[in-house]
């Protein structure tokens, strides 16, 4: 309960400023919106129905290029750790690559795929596939030998190994990559639709911009930090906490 | 390499090896009631279950010199038979289970399971590791089944029988449990049901006790040999502590430091069920300490290894 009192406290205060710097009128209302004229925008946009749509879309495309990113992370991180020659050349490439915005890849991506959503699929997932690669790698490297060993001892080998044995023994150790992952290619994901007209969060969040209307582009900025806060503490937090529930307290030690 | 052959006094002549009746009822009748006592390092007239012929291994250690481990090991072990092997830290007596498991490869020599050479793992032989290796995102049941799960065993049948080999360490209860939430010696009964879940014919166990209170692994020895003498499988069972070695073993192989080498071996004529406390088993341990104590201090010069050469007169725990 006082957990809430303190969150209720802080919001409160915060959205008081807001308010008051708001009504002081230092700035004039299409540059500093007041949060009523924010809460107004995102009353309107749901029931237009536009902001559903835009959820819609992005959602659709976070998850198909950070499902994609996933299952090519996992595959390319184990086969990193596994294999030295891989781990001596590729290796460093990957952790190079990951000082790469992922945004740069965009005038390539609309050459090679076009003006269309594979272009924004691309993005998405070169924001998000090295995290999860890495984060694999590590996850393969710092797992106690001994469930691999014990595995194949008990008759797993190939993809029955992989699946039932190296990746649950690895999920406790990748958890935090795969969320790093998650924010990047939402990230991503974001700027790419800013860039492109092409429905989603990222361009209904310009439109406010060409409109001149602030309002709505804070309506928009409030959703996309909501959305991103709804995954995390839902389908990461839940995760972890699953994970801790099976491993005991404190899974990655 | 010498390998000097000593027997022990049979104290208390046992007109009839205690696990004979259970031995006729192993399922797989492959163990007969002449599977103890042969004599060692005789010609056998049928196959070893496991027969070890001039293993070797070495490996490059970091600085690049070539490291010898084991040292041409010759070794036969008979269907049904508790051999334990003993020796100081760093004589590979760990590395030989792990051979013998196909979870690595030996340099040289062969291992034969049933007359046929090792290639990788396999489910007639199961490792059960010190740290019991049970995989923590499964429940109890779920890690006893693994086995039979990996070998297609149909659900209903799996089921079944993890019920039975839970029932058989005591652990029906705890099925549904998941692996932090048991004790250690709990643990280690888990592990045992795993492997045996899996119907090997050889278990090989790698110091499964010794991360265990003194209390749990008197009881732990207690079911390992029921379990023994009601299933007939095979074990080798690897072990720093002599008197547990007494304690269990039909046989007792002494090996040496680095290289590791077959020093002696020691047929046990004790009548079951022994316990450590007991004073046969006391004066067949101090036998062997004897010999193992030249081995420990030489693995302990190798570890100082600055010509302080410290002389320990009892060595382990006896």
């Amino acid at each position: 309960m006082k957990r809430a009192a303190r969150y209720i406290i802080f919001y409160s205060a915060l959205l008081g400023l807001w308010t008051l710097l708001a009504e002081l009128k230092i700035w004039p209302p299409y540059l500093f919106p007041t949060p009523w004229g924010v809460g107004e925008s995102l009353y309107a946009g749901f029931q237009d129905h536009s902001y559903w749509i835009a959820i819609r879309v992005s959602m659709q495309r976070v998850l198909i290029g950070y499902g994609i990113s996933v299952i090519l992370g996992m595959i390319l991180g184990l086969g990193v750790a596994s294999n030295k020659f891989l781990e001596e050349t590729m290796g460093g490439l990957l952790v190079s690559l990951q000082s790469l915005p992922s945004i740069c890849w965009w005038p390539l991506a609309l050459l090679w795929f076009g003006l269309n959503q594979n272009a924004i699929l691309f993005v998405v997932i070169m924001g998000s596939l090295l995290s999860v690669t890495l984060a694999m790698e590590d996850g393969r490297k710092q797992m106690p030998k001994i469930f691999g060993q014990a595995g194949r001892n008990l008759g797993a080998k190939g993809f029955n190994l992989f699946w039932y044995v190296l990746l649950p023994a690895s999920l406790p150790f990748i958890v935090s990559g795969l969320k790093q992952g998650w924010a990047f290619a939402w990230r991503s994901l974001i700027t790419a639709e800013m860039l492109y007209l092409s429905l989603g969060l990222g361009q209904v969040l310009m439109m406010g911009r060409d409109l001149n209307d602030m309002s709505a582009v804070i309506a928009v900025m409030v959703l996309i930090i909501a959305i991103g806060y709804i995954v995390d503490g839902i389908v990461f937090k839940g995760m972890e906490r699953h994970l801790q529930n099976k491993w005991g307290l404190t899974p990655a030690t | 390499m010498s390998t000097n052959v000593q027997k022990f006094p049979n104290q208390f002549p046992l007109p009839l090896d205690p696990r004979f009746p259970a031995h006729s009822g192993s399922p797989r009748g492959k163990v007969g009631p002449v599977s103890v006592r042969r004599p060692v390092r005789g010609v056998s007239p049928e196959i070893a279950k496991v027969g070890l012929s001039e293993i070797c291994l070495s490996y490059r250690t970091q600085s690049g010199e070539r490291l010898l481990a084991l040292d041409h090991i010759n070794l036969q072990v008979h269907a049904g038979e508790f051999v334990c092997i003993v020796g100081p830290s760093g004589c590979g007596k760990s590395t030989l289970l792990h051979l013998v498991a196909g979870l690595h490869q030996q340099t040289s020599g062969q291992i034969l399971v049933d007359g046929t050479p090792v290639q990788g793992p396999g489910t007639d032989r199961i490792l059960i590791f010190q740290e019991h290796g049970l995989f923590p995102w499964l429940t109890v049941g779920q890690n006893v089944e693994f086995g039979m799960k990996m070998k297609g065993v149909p659900k209903a049948e799996r089921e079944e029988k993890t019920r039975y080999y839970l029932r058989l360490v005591h652990l029906a209860k705890f099925e549904k449990s998941y692996i932090h939430q048991l004790s250690g010696g709990m643990r280690q009964r888990v592990a045992i049901a795993r492997a045996l879940a899996t119907e090997p014919d050889v278990l090989l166990m790698d110091e499964p006790f010794a991360a265990l209170d003194a209390q749990t692994r008197d009881l732990l020895h207690d079911e390992l040999e029921r379990i023994w003498s009601e299933t007939g499988r095979t074990i080798i069972f690897v072990t720093h502590n002599v008197r547990e070695a007494i304690r269990l073993g039909d046989r007792v192989i002494l090996m040496t430091f680095r290289p590791g080498r077959v020093k002696s071996e020691f047929p046990v004529d004790l009548p079951r069920p022994r316990h450590l406390e007991d004073p046969t088993v006391a004066r067949a341990a101090r036998e062997i300490l004897d010999e193992l104590r030249d081995e420990i201090n030489r693995s302990l010069e190798a570890e100082y290894n600055e010509g302080v050469k410290p002389h320990v007169k009892t060595g382990v725990e006896a």
